[in-house]
């Protein structure tokens, strides 16, 4: 029986989420391409307010609806980390969609629907809130890629993805039906509580690879990363950092709970899984980042590395390692939407958005500031001490060492060495090169240059001094997990 | 105090970032620097010599309990404290007229440059050690790619990747010692005896990293790119005190932390040290760049280093310790030599040169000088340093000393050979002609430099008392673990050798 009342209380941060969002949509269909801004304005007050209850809830796991849906300090902490990557998309968004002449409504409230899905996937605690989370997000994602209808690129870039993701959502729901043919439940709690004991049978541990295979084109892991490349660079760039970070931890947080949560009795099955992902993405990305020519394409591949050395965390399946996962996430969202930042704030004379990394050449001495600001966050995404990007690697390298994975950390340092050359690259355009004379206009960006500051900060030698409060929030949650 | 030694800096470095004129940015960075010598000179007075323990030390935990914010000093830290405090003001000095270009960014390269290197031999956390260590890398990536020569992309990627490469191998080692000893703190790991089997790949690891920092044949290869193509006050303080943090790791972690390990790669780091002497000085031989030829004396010089610090007896680590600091002077003050003719006549080919004693006689003196130290010649500093070493030597393994000692020789030859084709000789070109000598502001980095290298070689007590205690401790360890059966030639007799 389904208590309502506490329910509602529970999911307080989605219940308020939907119904502002509902408000905002009246709004928007009135008032329509006009209320943009002011949508987009009342799109972060409404995370902001669905963000208030995320503080004062029993630190307790508690279950809602019929154990569907679950608020425990994982829930917690991804939300929080979802709802201001989307906060700061939503802030940065609207000067850059207006230079390219779509400013229209309908962003803001796609972001919002996207952000519903990404704070259900989390709390999903049922393989079908999972699925119900995943497919609102990636639907309102699918249509953001394109949100520049009239450019042929955006275009592809929301086809390809809608094609591919509609492929791999086939392939989790069979892995999901697989799961309840063989467990009889869709439940996590259920599903642990059987493989736990008889519950291991094959048909279970194929069900778990194609849920994990569904989850791996999320996260863009190697080999289910094709799609990535494509679509970061034809989305609007707005579009892409909030796909590159929100949409990222969104669904490396899901993983997370299904591995761990879920199927965590079945660890030494997934972990070859993971661990191959892993190994592959690392390679894959690392590599693949090194003949790239444009910004956005760079950052996929920066993605997909980066994402390999996240799952290096979630190999051992241990709470130190759960823990290294989220700071990882959690510097790795600063850290992208930091580059975006500089990207989206890169215009050239004509008012149209660079986004060569040609373009970035010589920027260190016609805009000193935005150069700086972008080295800071190239260098901290390589992972270089003393930038604060060191800690998350270093994090996830004594996870996999503590458990004895030795593989994993050996790639995964031979991997930062080969990704920190594309990086210093980008180093290199920006201090060594002479000014290509482009990306050098001066326009409105509204509150960019504020994130700008803060996500540089953060991701700086900063960054360390928040290491309490951060490493003190991993530890509640990996109690909260084991 | 030290924290304070490395906020300054770093303060400094923003100030002079935000200032963007040239002329203010010049003074703001040589005070800075001076300040920071001031410091330490300030340490070096209260300084106990009588202990190998850590003095000034501080400790804070800003880092949530991970690691923690821990420095203080030895007599080693103290010695290479000075020496990079000391060698700081001459950098900046260095590069006073020649670089014209984006002038606040590279004084704010070199302060922040300096906050790191403090960092480095202050630390005694070992994660925050490790983050020093690797930082250093980001200013010179800078200092060499932007104001470097012509190939400075090329030399600056590969100083970079080549050092990472090596670090994030001695990363590994040093997680897997926080795990085996639970703890980050250097002293305790100091003290902790891990198993034999483990230390080897412990051991390794480091070795990765300090081989390629130091560096050593047959990973030294990026030194001549990174020399040739970086600007002066680089050169300086790359050779000066990036090499010497190689030198400080194997001191700090591999002997005492390894000492099982170190005992049996002995006969490895001996095999190298001597192939480095004996190599990289032919190759020095058959140099055309000036810089490209000092280079290469570096690695034969740390050969002496790691050769003195692997002879694991009293002589050698004392030694070692010495040719740092001596290699430290004399080899910033023979870039700075090349800096100076550099700057007249824009080529660092020998051969443009020749007969400089001639129009130039107060610039040839000091360059003689330095030379001379650089060959080790008695009443220099070069002297005191590879003569103990190679006692040190000698005495683990009579064949090593024989063959570095040649390296002595070969050291002669090529040194002589370079000054000899640079300052004698008639002059050949007009532009070498009218070359003007010495300037005011090289004066006041050729004289103090001078100066101290023959202070030290006279008097090697300032560098040799402080690192007396804790090289004892040091060799107290070893014994106790049964790797040396004592500290062989007895402390005394080394005293005697200055």
């Amino acid at each position: 029986m389904i208590d309502v009342e506490s329910s509602l209380a529970t999911g307080a941060p989605e219940v308020v989420l939907a119904a502002g969002l509902l408000v905002l949509l009246l709004v928007g269909a009135f008032q329509g391409d006009r209320a943009a801004d002011g949508i987009s304005w009342g799109g972060v007050l409404l995370l902001v307010a669905a963000a208030v209850p995320l503080f004062d809830q029993e630190p307790a796991r508690t279950l809602a609806w019929g154990g569907l849906y679950v608020a425990d300090a994982l829930s917690r902490y991804l939300k929080l980390l979802v709802f201001a990557g989307a906060a700061a998309a939503l802030l940065v968004a609207m000067p850059a969609l207006r230079r390219q002449a779509i400013a229209r409504f309908e962003y803001p409230l796609l972001v919002l629907f996207a952000t519903l899905g990404m704070a259900l996937m989390v709390s999903a605690h049922d393989l079908l809130t999972l699925y119900l989370g995943l497919e609102l997000m990636s639907l309102s994602c699918y249509v953001l890629a394109a949100f520049d209808r009239c450019d042929a690129r955006s275009s592809e870039a929301g086809l390809k993805y809608f094609a591919l993701g509609a492929l791999a959502s086939g392939v989790l729901l069979y892995g999901v039906s697989l799961v309840y043919g063989f467990v009889g439940a869709t439940g996590f709690d259920a599903i642990a509580q059987a493989v736990r004991g008889e519950g291991r049978s094959l048909g279970v541990v194929a069900g778990l690879a194609l849920v994990l295979a569904g989850l791996a084109f999320k996260i863009s892991a190697v080999p289910f990363h094709m799609w990535t490349p494509d679509v970061y660079q034809g989305a609007p760039t707005p579009v892409t950092a909030f796909l590159a970070t929100a949409a990222k931890v969104a669904a490396f947080g899901l993983l997370l709970r299904v591995v761990v949560g879920a199927f965590g009795a079945l660890a030494a099955d997934w972990r070859q899984i993971v661990v191959f992902l892993s190994l592959a993405s690392m390679a894959l990305g690392a590599v693949g980042a090194i003949g790239q020519t444009n910004a956005k394409r760079l950052m996929a591949y920066s993605a997909i590395t980066h994402m390999g050395f996240a799952l290096i965390g979630l190999a051992p399946g241990t709470a130190q390692g759960a823990q290294a996962v989220l700071l990882y996430l959690t510097v790795y969202l600063v850290m992208t939407f930091g580059a975006f930042l500089c990207l989206l704030s890169l215009v050239g004379p004509d008012g149209a958005a660079r986004e060569e990394l040609a373009d970035l050449a010589g920027l260190a001495r016609t805009r000193p500031g935005l150069a700086a600001a972008l080295a800071i966050f190239m260098l901290s995404l390589a992972g270089l001490p003393p930038l604060f990007g060191f800690m998350p690697k270093l994090a996830v390298f004594a996870a996999a060492v503590e458990a004895g994975l030795w593989p994993l950390a050996v790639a995964g340092v031979l991997a930062t060495v080969v990704a920190a050359f594309y990086y210093l690259r980008v180093v290199k355009l920006l201090y060594f090169d002479p000014p290509a004379g482009v990306g050098s206009a001066q326009v409105d960006e509204g509150v960019a240059p504020i994130l700008m500051l803060a996500a540089a900060s953060f991701s700086s030698p900063l960054g360390f001094l928040l290491l309490g409060p951060l490493s003190a929030a991993g530890q509640a949650v990996a109690r909260a997990l084991f | 105090m030290l924290s304070a030694m490395i906020l300054l800096p770093l303060v400094g470095a923003a100030v002079v970032g935000l200032l963007g004129d040239a002329v203010r940015a010049r003074w703001v960075a040589l005070l800075t620097t001076l300040a920071v010598l001031g410091l330490a000179l300030g340490l070096w007075a209260g300084f106990d010599t009588s202990t190998a323990a850590f003095q000034y030390v501080e400790r804070a935990e800003p880092f949530g309990g991970l690691f923690s914010w821990h420095l203080g000093i030895d007599g080693i830290g103290l010695v290479l404290i000075l020496l990079s405090a000391f060698l700081m003001p001459f950098a900046i000095l260095a590069g006073w007229e020649s670089v014209r270009e984006r002038v606040p960014e590279y004084l704010a390269a070199f302060l922040v440059m300096e906050a790191f290197i403090i960092g480095v031999f202050a630390a005694l956390d070992l994660i925050l050690f490790y983050v020093f260590f690797e930082a250093g890398l980001i200013p010179m990536y800078l200092i060499i790619g932007v104001w470097g020569g012509k190939r400075r992309i090329y030399a600056s990627y590969k100083f970079f990747l080549y050092t990472l490469l090596g670090s994030v191998l001695m990363l590994l080692a040093m997680i897997w010692m926080v795990r085996e000893a639970g703890t980050t703190d250097i002293p305790a790991l100091m003290a902790h005896d891990f198993p034999l089997s483990a230390q080897r790949w412990l051991w390794l690891g480091f070795f990765a990293s300090f081989a390629v920092k130091m560096p050593m044949w047959p990973v030294h290869t990026w030194l001549p790119d990174a020399h040739v193509e970086a600007p002066t006050a680089g050169s300086m303080i790359l050779a000066g005190v990036l090499l010497k943090m190689g030198g400080y790791g194997f001191l700090r972690f591999s002997l005492p932390m390894f000492p099982e390990a170190s005992a049996e790669f002995v006969g490895l780091v001996f095999a190298l040290s001597m192939v480095a002497v004996v190599y990289t000085s032919l190759v020095a031989l058959a140099q055309e760049d000036m810089k490209k030829l000092i280079a290469y004396s570096s690695v034969a010089h740390m050969a002496f280093v790691t050769g003195g610090l692997f002879a694991l007896n009293t002589q050698g680590l004392e030694g070692a310790m010495f040719v740092m600091v001596s290699h430290g002077l004399v080899s910033a003050a023979l870039f700075f030599c090349v800096g100076v003719v550099y700057d007249r006549l824009h080529t660092r080919e020998i051969a443009r040169y020749g007969g400089l004693a001639t129009n130039m006689p107060r610039y040839a003196l000091f360059f003689l000088l330095f030379t001379l130290a650089s060959i080790a010649l008695p009443g220099t500093s070069g002297f005191v340093g590879e003569f103990l070493a190679l006692m040190g030597i000698f005495s683990a393994s009579s064949l090593a000393g024989v063959v570095m000692a040649t390296g002595v020789i070969l050291g002669a030859a090529y040194m002589l050979w370079l000054y000899a084709r640079v300052a004698y000789g008639r002059i050949v070109h007009d532009d070498v002609r009218a070359m003007p000598d010495l300037k005011p502001r090289e004066w006041a980095v050729m004289l103090p430099l001078a100066a101290s290298v023959l202070w030290l070689g006279v008097n090697p007590g300032p560098v040799l008392a402080p690192v007396r205690a804790p090289v004892e401790s040091l060799m107290a360890r070893l014994v106790e673990r049964g790797v040396v059966a004592d500290a062989s030639l007895s402390p005394a007799r080394a005293t005697g050798a200055g």
